[in-house]
């Protein structure tokens, strides 16, 4: 069978995470096999389901965390009216779903690797864990605000040690950002790799300090998209541009969606 | 069903397989969708605005979501005409279908080199000129919004390509648009499209501050059909030369109408970012429909509004 990049897929389950109160906000979301001949973690899908009708024009872009010969799977948090009207599907409704788009995060076997993950930004995190092949060089640090048992994190703690911060008063942000200092630092003495999905506040943190200490770093970027593409040039953000000629550095608009969402942290400006 | 469609201009005359285009800005290069559907079963496509030189574009961010719809200031990002000629086009499959050069400039000497240096391109069938863009400090909307500066510009593309069918591309952005596709026709226009995006804005009422950098920006997709198909209707009522209509189209149905209205030709905007695959899947189910509905020829169908 031809692998097609754009298909229909049928929702097999939606699972709700955690006890938000109210109504859930976090989301396992369960699709049929969209049928790839492979995808590396830190890829995304353009996810839009067909109760968007005209109404709802955008997809929405999701980290792919989890793809076999049954299933394809895909973790969000209730933001806006999109998300708002996805937690609203149900088992055996349609859904439109093109990729694997962007670039995944680089995977070296024997580098120390730091994984930092901000709120919703561990959904990658959970395909990386379970692709690396010696997962003993990985060890990650997890911010979030709402309970951890939102978020997706079983998966992930089977196979690495996993280190949290839960942020419920101003304090602990400071924390966080001690924290993040101290780990990117002893990890760019051991000339490891940073890998980071977040927020943008977050990931600007980690920029700052990858830069600070010359950490070799990866940063994914969750800049709002409208075709996934690279075509509408809506999701871009501002590259330095490689040219050693100039004495003076110029900077350049890049897509996300096809030049990322991952970048190395020297070449972004953010 | 025979989709063919001739654009018979005063100048030049354009020849399409089907009446199915892509809208400037929403469909990149072409090679972007190369994934998603054969681009040789188009009518043709228009690809991003171009400029003499390359142009950064807006501050981010450059796009939001409306109901419905979709406001974008993107600022008409884009690497210049040579890197366009030189890089881009080697790669598209030109032979097989209609790739059409929109062009953007801040004056009409500017527009002038620009067609100039297009002209020779055998590559390119048509140019279209935008004359309506709403996101540039500098020209863009203003030349579309005076009659005598759209016809100035308008003349001078049509002396500096004369071997190109020239397309003016008409902003929905002013009081009497038959008044501008009047303006165009006499300046030696071939054909005309509208619309380009009509001015919009959004704004976060928590932080009170505009959800675009630029602030305003241009509203396309679903809900701004009526309008187009208003605009397409007057406009194709006032002049002699082909209209292809543009906006808000999202399926075949929605052909039919601008056809109905008077168009030859039409071109997918937003509709491509709902799904990669639409412009594609248009072709495809367009003749199913006419089929369907007892229509023989799109010849028979344009124009066929009833009054009474
Ligand atoms: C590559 C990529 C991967 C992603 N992976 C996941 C994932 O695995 N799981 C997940 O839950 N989410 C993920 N996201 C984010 C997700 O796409 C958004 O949360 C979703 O599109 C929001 O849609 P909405 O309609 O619910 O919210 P909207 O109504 O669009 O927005 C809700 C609120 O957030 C603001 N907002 C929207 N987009 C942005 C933005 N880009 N930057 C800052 N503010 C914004 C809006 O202004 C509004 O206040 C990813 C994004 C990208 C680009
Ligand atoms: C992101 C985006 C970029 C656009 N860029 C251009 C452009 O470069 N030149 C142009 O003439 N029109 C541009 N347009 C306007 C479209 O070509 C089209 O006229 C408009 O979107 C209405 O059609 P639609 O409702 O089908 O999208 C752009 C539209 C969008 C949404
Ligand atoms: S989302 Fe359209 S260019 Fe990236």
């Amino acid at each position: 069978m031809k692998a097609e990049r754009c298909v229909e897929l049928t929702v097999l389950d939606l699972v709700p995470f955690g006890q938000t109160g109210s109504a859930p906000l976090f989301f396992a979301l369960r699709l049929t096999c969209p049928n790839w001949p492979q995808w590396t973690p830190g890829q995304f899908v353009m996810v839009r389901p067909f109760s968007f009708g005209l109404e709802i024009p955008w997809a929405r872009p999701l980290g792919i965390c989890h793809v076999n010969s049954q299933h394809l799977i895909c973790f969000f948090q209730v933001l806006g009216r999109g998300t708002q009207r996805l937690a609203g599907v149900r088992s055996g409704d349609k859904v439109l779903v093109w990729g694997p788009l962007g670039n995944g995060f680089a995977m070296e076997e024997n580098t120390p690797t730091l994984l930092l993950a901000g709120g919703m930004g561990i959904a990658p995190f959970v395909g990386y864990v379970h692709r690396h092949p010696q997962p003993w060089n990985l060890n990650m640090l997890f911010g979030h605000r709402p309970p951890l048992d939102c978020y997706p994190v079983d998966s992930i703690n089977e196979r690495i040690p996993l280190d949290t911060l839960h942020e419920t008063i101003p304090g602990d942000l400071d924390n966080l950002i001690f924290s993040l200092e101290e780990r990117i630092r002893d990890n760019a003495e051991q000339n490891g790799l940073v890998l980071a999905c977040g927020p943008l506040p977050f990931l600007r943190t980690v920029h700052g300090f990858a830069l600070k200490y010359h950490a070799r770093a990866q940063l994914s970027l969750e800049n709002r998209m409208a075709c996934g593409v690279g075509a509408c040039l809506g999701c871009v953000t501002k590259v330095r541009k490689t040219n050693k000629t100039q004495a003076v550095q110029s900077t350049e608009y890049q897509q996300v969606c096809t030049r990322g969402p991952v970048f190395w942290a020297n070449d972004l400006v953010l | 069903m025979d989709l063919h469609v001739t654009l018979r201009g005063k100048r030049q005359t354009l020849q399409l397989k089907n009446p199915v285009l892509t809208a400037s800005g929403t469909f990149g290069y072409g090679a972007e969708f190369s994934a998603y559907g054969n681009l040789s079963s188009l009518g043709g496509f228009i690809v991003k605005g171009l400029s003499l030189l390359p142009r950064q574009g807006n501050a981010t961010p450059r796009v939001v979501e409306t109901c419905a719809g979709m406001l974008n200031a993107v600022g008409l990002q884009n690497d210049g005409v040579e890197h366009f000629l030189n890089k881009t086009l080697p790669r598209l499959p030109w032979q097989h279908t209609a790739v059409i050069a929109n062009i953007y400039a801040a004056s009409a000497e500017e527009f002038a080199s620009l067609a100039a240096r297009l002209d020779a391109d055998e590559r390119l069938s048509a140019l279209e000129v935008n004359i309506s863009c709403p996101n540039v400090k500098e020209g863009g909307v203003l030349f579309g919004q005076d009659p005598r500066l759209a016809a100035e510009v308008t003349s001078a593309v049509c002396e500096s390509a004369p071997h190109k069918h020239i397309i003016v591309k008409l902003s929905p952005n002013v009081t009497d648009i038959a008044a501008m596709a009047l303006a165009v026709e006499a300046a030696g226009a071939d054909s005309i499209s509208c619309i380009n995006t009509l001015q919009g804005m959004s704004i976060d009422y928590v932080t009170r501050r505009p959800r675009l950098a630029n602030v305003i920006g241009g509203l396309s997709g679903p809900a701004i059909k009526p309008v187009a198909l208003r605009c397409v209707w007057q406009v194709a009522c006032a002049v002699k030369i082909p209209v292809i209509g543009i906006g808000g189209i999202s399926c075949c149905e929605d052909i039919l109408e601008f056809i109905i209205a008077g168009a030859s030709a039409i071109e997918i905007g937003t509709a491509n970012f709902m799904d990669p695959r639409a412009a594609f899947t248009m072709v495809q189910d367009l003749p199913k429909l006419c089929a369907r509905l007892g229509i023989t020829s799109l010849d028979e169908l344009r124009g066929s509004l009833k009054l009474d």
